[in-house]
């Protein structure tokens, strides 16, 4: 009488680890030959069959990297963006959160919402024009402004999410007190909602470093971010696997160890404050 | 900072009252001041995306030359655009792939999303291995894609050649590079989809499956009938979402095969691009980009009408 069921749940135990392990495998798996590659020197990049565990381990393709390009300038440009453009987007688009949050306004949302369905070619054609008209093409700054367009609809939309669960009547409590509203925000409402400045930031970071195709279009050759020079420069400089998957590791490398070591703040914004209500 | 009990009672008063005797609410007042704090974010919105918007209108009825004036031509962008069969033939090529690429993450992410449900040991570990296709650098891993794809050398071919599948093609021939790239996507895009259905599983009530159970319900009936119905407005954003994305897909194309080969990956986004920054037809491109745009809000619009449909019928 025992066995069956017992049977029955030891069998569809191993088939939920069976079926986990074809769902989870390939995400790994891609970036484990990623980093075989760029641990390995060319001519076991290029065997067939296929190398897979690098025997020796080499460094030589990262310090082909770093050797033979810009790479430091590249990353420093990606910083520069990526992080001027998630200050400014915090700057800009917390207070605007918890503006939109506390009168309810749903056209501003609507807005915020109508930027995540635009192509992001369509901000590009007139910005690439009006840069050039005002002499900003391929520079820094240009690329900041370009990723506000990232970064300040991310921020706002999670932001939003966090203050509506913020309480009111503690602000309320403040206000009839004679505090501004100004106030109520700096003191109260924004140290409530500092899980959700976290989140905003994390991911506007990481959209922001993923970026390419602003870089394409509007980098120069010294102050490309990182993915668009890793596909202009590296890609046409060297044909070899080994750098170049070197390099895609260098570039993706941050994102991926965010990914980890944030993962309860990114499904928390992916998941409930940056796709709101169900 | 205030404690609560005044709070609770002052609001107590206003909601019982409608004028207060001693001290008028002034909450009103402020309320219609909040906006103020969105100035700010107005400003940059106005600057990066409703000016870019307002002036490929304006630019999509010009006859653009780089570096040199431009005319004013009417509906002549689009009247050509709507003959320019490469476009139309991207258009479908775009719906296409968006089908495929909507379609099956939303299924594998629907049933990803029941597993990580389940509690069992490494959870937290395997989900942030399987989100690390999302967040990844789309082009750092497209360019590792490149190299799996090589036709004599690819690890990819070798792994079919292991289980006796003869060498695919994968991007290098019309008729395999749009699932190929679909596969991509799949691979990338099903774990949002099992974000957000793991917030819909998570917020579900216990009270439907205890009594199902007891009324003898086996697995498949409680999926069917209880979690799918309570889960779907979380399918529905995951599929709106997945739309948008699908339709605008850039990265992984234009690294991997640039549209090719020939055309036989050419979808709107990339169209687009090339209309735009290979050959410079400026105004041309706008007329694409307000297209390209109608379509995008018409198709999640329909979807939103879907899911609002879906949630009263819930």
């Amino acid at each position: 009488m025992m066995r069956a069921p017992k049977l029955r749940r030891i069998a569809g135990n191993a088939g939920f680890a069976l079926s986990l392990f074809v769902l989870v495998s390939p995400a790994i798996l891609v970036f484990l030959w990623m980093l075989s590659l760029s641990l390995k020197n060319d001519a076991d990049n290029t065997a067939f069959p296929p190398i897979f565990i690098p025997d020796p381990p080499t460094l030589d393709n990262f310090r082909d990297v770093f050797a033979k390009n810009n790479f430091l300038l590249y990353f420093w440009n990606s910083i520069l963006v990526t992080g001027g453009a998630v200050l400014v987007g915090l700057l800009v688009g917390v207070p605007a959160g918890y503006g939109i949050a506390r009168a309810k306004s749903a056209k501003f949302a609507f807005l915020i919402l109508i930027a995540r369905i635009t192509p992001a070619l369509s901000y590009l054609i007139p910005l690439f024009l009006v840069f050039q008209l005002i002499g900003l093409n391929g520079t820094i700054t240009a690329l900041l402004v370009t990723h506000l367009v990232i970064t300040v609809p991310i921020i706002v939309w999670v932001m939003i999410g966090y203050f509506e669960n913020v309480p009111m009547e503690l602000e309320d409590a403040a206000l009839v007190d004679g505090a501004s509203p100004w106030q109520g925000f700096r003191h109260i409402a924004l140290p409530l909602a500092r899980p959700g400045i976290i989140v905003g930031a994390i991911l506007s970071f990481i959209f922001s470093w993923n970026n390419f195709i602003f870089s394409v279009v509007l980098g120069g050759k010294t102050t490309r971010t990182l993915p668009s020079a890793i596909y202009n420069v590296l890609t046409f400089e060297q044909i070899s696997w080994g750098p170049l998957a070197a390099a895609a590791l260098l570039v993706t490398l941050p994102v991926l160890l965010l990914t980890v070591v944030a993962q309860r703040q990114i499904v928390a914004g992916l998941s409930a404050g940056g796709l709101k209500d169900g | 900072m205030a404690g609560p009990s005044p709070a609770m009672t002052r609001r107590g008063v206003k909601d019982v009252g409608a004028s207060p005797p001693t001290r008028p609410t002034t909450r009103y007042d402020f309320s219609r001041k909040y906006w103020l704090f969105a100035v700010p974010a107005v400003v940059a919105i106005l600057a990066v995306i409703v000016f870019p918007w307002l002036f490929t209108l304006y630019m999509s009825t010009q006859d653009w030359k780089i570096g040199g004036g431009s005319a004013f031509i009417g509906w002549s962008n689009y009247a050509i655009l709507f003959q320019d069969e490469r476009f139309l033939e991207a258009v479908g090529r775009t719906f296409w792939f968006t089908a495929l690429a909507v379609v099956l993450p939303v299924m594998l992410g629907v049933a990803a999303a029941v597993m990580f449900h389940r509690e069992f040991p490494f959870r937290g570990i395997l989900r942030s291995i399987f989100t690390m296709p999302m967040m990844a650098t789309p082009v750092a891993v497209a360019l590792v894609w490149t190299m799996m794809f090589h036709p004599q050398l690819g690890v990819l071919n070798y792994l079919l050649s292991l289980v006796g599948i003869p060498p695919q093609a994968w991007v290098y021939d019309p008729s395999t590079v749009i699932p190929t790239l679909v596969m991509i996507e799949v691979w990338q895009w099903t774990p949002l989809v099992m974000l957000i259905v793991l917030g819909g599983l998570a917020s579900l009530p216990r009270e439907p499956y205890e009594s199902a159970i007891i009324d003898g319900a086996n697995a498949w009936h409680l999926f069917r009938h209880i979690t799918l119905p309570l889960v779907w407005p979380y399918v529905m954003i995951a599929v709106m979402l997945r739309t948008i994305d699908a339709l605008k897909v850039f990265d992984n194309i234009f690294v991997i095969t640039q549209g090719g080969p020939g055309t036989a990956s050419e979808t709107m986004n990339i169209f687009l691009y090339l209309q735009a920054f290979q050959f410079y037809k400026l105004g041309y491109a706008s007329a694409l980009v307000v297209v390209f745009f109608i379509i995008i809000v018409v198709l999640s619009l329909l979807l939103l009408y879907a899911r609002q449909r879906s949630k009263w019928n819930a």
